[in-house]
């Protein structure tokens, strides 16, 4: 499917240019740009980019599969994210993880059927302190219990 | 006691409550200041790096070349994702106009006009509090043009910040520097240093976000008063972040020097269920860690943790107690290596990838007292054969969590299998161990 960036967006674009004296230099904060709108980057995602920013394809598809913050298929609605680095795991993570595994269904970096949820099995998130953690999208959820956990998914459906 | 970093003043992330409260002071004394008489300030005021390997800051920055036509950049890593470090994000949230003083400063003693602050992609609501802070000080004129005007000097920059997106590697300095510059991140080949040859080649300072922080305060109340604080050799105060094992985790900011018994009994509330301390890790888990028998005594600084054999990384207190299995926890920190490798050279990707193999095998009753000793034997062929040094933080846990707790990790190994050797005879087929049914 053709992928084409919106007019904000490409104005967006044209802004974070801006900061940089290269035009390879913007491909990172471009890449996000268009997961955000396209959810995922595909192929034609990864053309479009090239496209834009006038450099070789090769070099974004060197970055997006670098990165574990590129998904390059579709990721559930509500994209959990569950730490099991050390301070999380001596408070618990694994049991947190596999409580998220039984309740979603779903294995790791896999997505329900539904779409709505995915997993991901993280590593350190700097929230140590707040151990066991999970995040959610973009928010951080620390100091949890297996309720809380329950909880926090329940709210979701 | 004394904060530098993270001062207890309620709302000093408002630019009013900051300005109330000396804000931007230290930024207007500099600039009355001459370059080289700062760098010679922080040289003098004994600050090290906050980043990992504590290095002097002031000596650094004079490594910056002083007559060149090419552009200067200042770089300040706040990719902070050392697991069991997580001090940076409470400047973000906390501190912000601080770190953009410090960013202000430290670009007007090495020449840049740009500086860049890299922050881990997992961070968004800090990156966003972040962003607007420096969106606030480019409005009030504190960056960009419009300095010029409000600091009466001729001199601006500017405050950009580079989100990442999910790889320890890119808090390596050149990797960071690859990151930002859109390529694949992989470590450089040093030398070149940075202040040689760093973003698009021309001349980088790389520093840590708390280091850049500390910045301000100096420049206001002197070397001399900085240089009294703490440890006389690594002089100032610390964020120690306290996770694991403890009743009250969190990140205390403590004067370098403070007793590791004492964070974790008076600050982080003791341990557990009062239990016994196993393992400490004192610096983020690249450390090497030490025996809960080791840590009476011992202070937080570099100097006094070389002493006992590890070192003071970020500052990140890992406490185990009594009951933890290091066998588990050592084949978790192993793992974080193996899948954070970039995969540039051999004894990392391969080597750090072969220790997890043998540490699950021995997780799986397969092991020996010799995989023991040819863990520590891989382990130091790795260190100090790299490209960059995440192939040292992957080694050090291996060996010295083996070495220093050699009676636990020989309980691990079951004694009562023996693998066979393979010969002539045998196809290696019949004789190797099978690592697809211990694989998760
Ligand atoms: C694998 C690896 C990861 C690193 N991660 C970080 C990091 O997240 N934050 C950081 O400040 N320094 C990190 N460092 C250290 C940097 O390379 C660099 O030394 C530091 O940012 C310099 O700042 P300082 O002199 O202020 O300490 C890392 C180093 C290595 C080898
Ligand atoms: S030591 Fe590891 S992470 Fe560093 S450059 Fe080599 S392969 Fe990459
Ligand atoms: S170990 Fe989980 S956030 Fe650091």
């Amino acid at each position: 499917m053709k992928f084409t960036f919106t007019e904000e967006n490409l104005k967006r674009i044209e802004q974070v240019r801006k900061k940089y004296p290269t035009a390879l230099a913007a491909v990172m904060p471009v890449i996000y740009i268009a997961q955000e709108q396209n959810g995922f980057i595909s192929n034609e995602v990864m053309e479009e980019i090239a496209n834009v920013l006038d450099i070789d394809k090769v070099n974004v598809l060197s970055v997006v599969t670098f990165y574990t913050m590129y998904h390059t298929k579709p990721m559930g609605k509500y994209h959990v994210q569950v730490c099991t680095n050390v301070s999380c795991m001596l408070r618990g993570a694994y049991e947190i993880f596999d409580l998220v595994k039984d309740k979603l269904g779903i294995e790791n970096m896999q997505v329900t059927q539904d779409g709505k949820f995915s997993l991901e099995e993280v590593e350190c998130m700097g929230a140590c302190g707040g151990a066991p953690m999970i995040a959610i999208n973009e928010d951080y959820y620390e100091n949890l219990t297996k309720e809380k956990v329950e909880e926090i998914l329940d709210s979701l459906k | 006691m004394e904060r530098i970093v993270l001062p207890q003043i309620e709302n000093l992330h408002q630019i009013d409550v900051y300005l109330a409260n000396h804000g931007f002071e230290a930024a207007r004394k500099a600039f009355s200041l001459s370059t080289d008489d700062i760098i010679d300030q922080v040289k003098k005021s004994g600050l090290r790096g906050r980043g990992g390997a504590a290095f002097s800051t002031g000596l650094k920055w004079s490594f910056m070349p002083k007559t060149t036509d090419k552009p200067k950049y200042l770089c300040i890593n706040g990719d902070e994702s050392e697991p069991g470090s997580f001090k940076d994000r409470q400047i973000f949230e906390f501190n912000p106009f601080q770190l953009i003083e410090g960013a202000i400063i430290s670009c007007y003693a090495i020449g840049a006009k740009v500086a860049y602050l890299y922050i881990r992609g997992e961070y968004h609501k800090w990156i966003n509090l972040m962003q607007n802070a420096v969106d606030i000080a480019y409005e009030r004129g504190f960056l960009g043009e419009k300095m010029k005007e409000t600091f009466g000097t001729s001199f601006s920059c500017d405050l950009f910040i580079h989100k990442g997106a999910g790889a320890y590697i890119c808090g390596e300095e050149s990797s960071l520097m690859n990151s930002i510059e859109g390529k694949r991140p992989y470590p450089r080949v040093k030398p070149p240093f940075p202040a040689q040859n760093g973003l698009w080649g021309n001349p980088t300072t790389i520093n840590n976000v708390e280091t850049i922080t500390n910045i301000p305060p100096i420049i206001r109340n002197g070397w001399e008063w900085f240089s009294k604080i703490g440890a006389p050799k690594h002089p100032g105060t610390i964020l120690f972040g306290v996770s694991g094992h403890v009743n009250k985790p969190g990140v205390y900011e403590l004067p370098s020097g403070t007793l590791l018994t004492e964070i974790i009994e008076n600050y982080a509330g003791g341990v557990l269920g009062g239990k016994k301390i196993k393992c400490v890790i004192p610096g983020g888990s690249s450390m090497p860690p030490l025996r809960g028998d080791q840590i009476e005594g011992v202070r937080m600084d570099a100097e006094s943790l070389k002493e006992v054999g590890s070192a003071i990384g970020t500052g990140g207190i890992m406490v185990m107690d009594e009951d933890t299995n290091l066998l588990d926890v050592l084949i978790r920190i192993t793992h974080f290596y193996h899948h954070e490798s970039c995969g540039q050279c051999t004894p990392c990707r391969e080597g750090v990838g072969w220790m997890e193999k043998a540490l699950k095998r021995i997780k799986a009753g397969l092991g020996t007292s010799k995989d023991l000793d040819l863990l520590c034997d891989v382990a130091n062929h790795i260190e100090g054969n790299t490209v960059c040094a995440l192939g040292d933080a992957a080694a050090w846990p291996v060996k010295f969590m083996i070495t220093r707790f050699r009676d636990e990790f020989e309980m691990y190994v079951n004694k009562n299998v023996v693998i066979p050797v393979p010969n002539k005879v045998h196809s290696m087929r019949d004789t190797s161990i099978p690592l697809a049914s211990i694989e998760k």
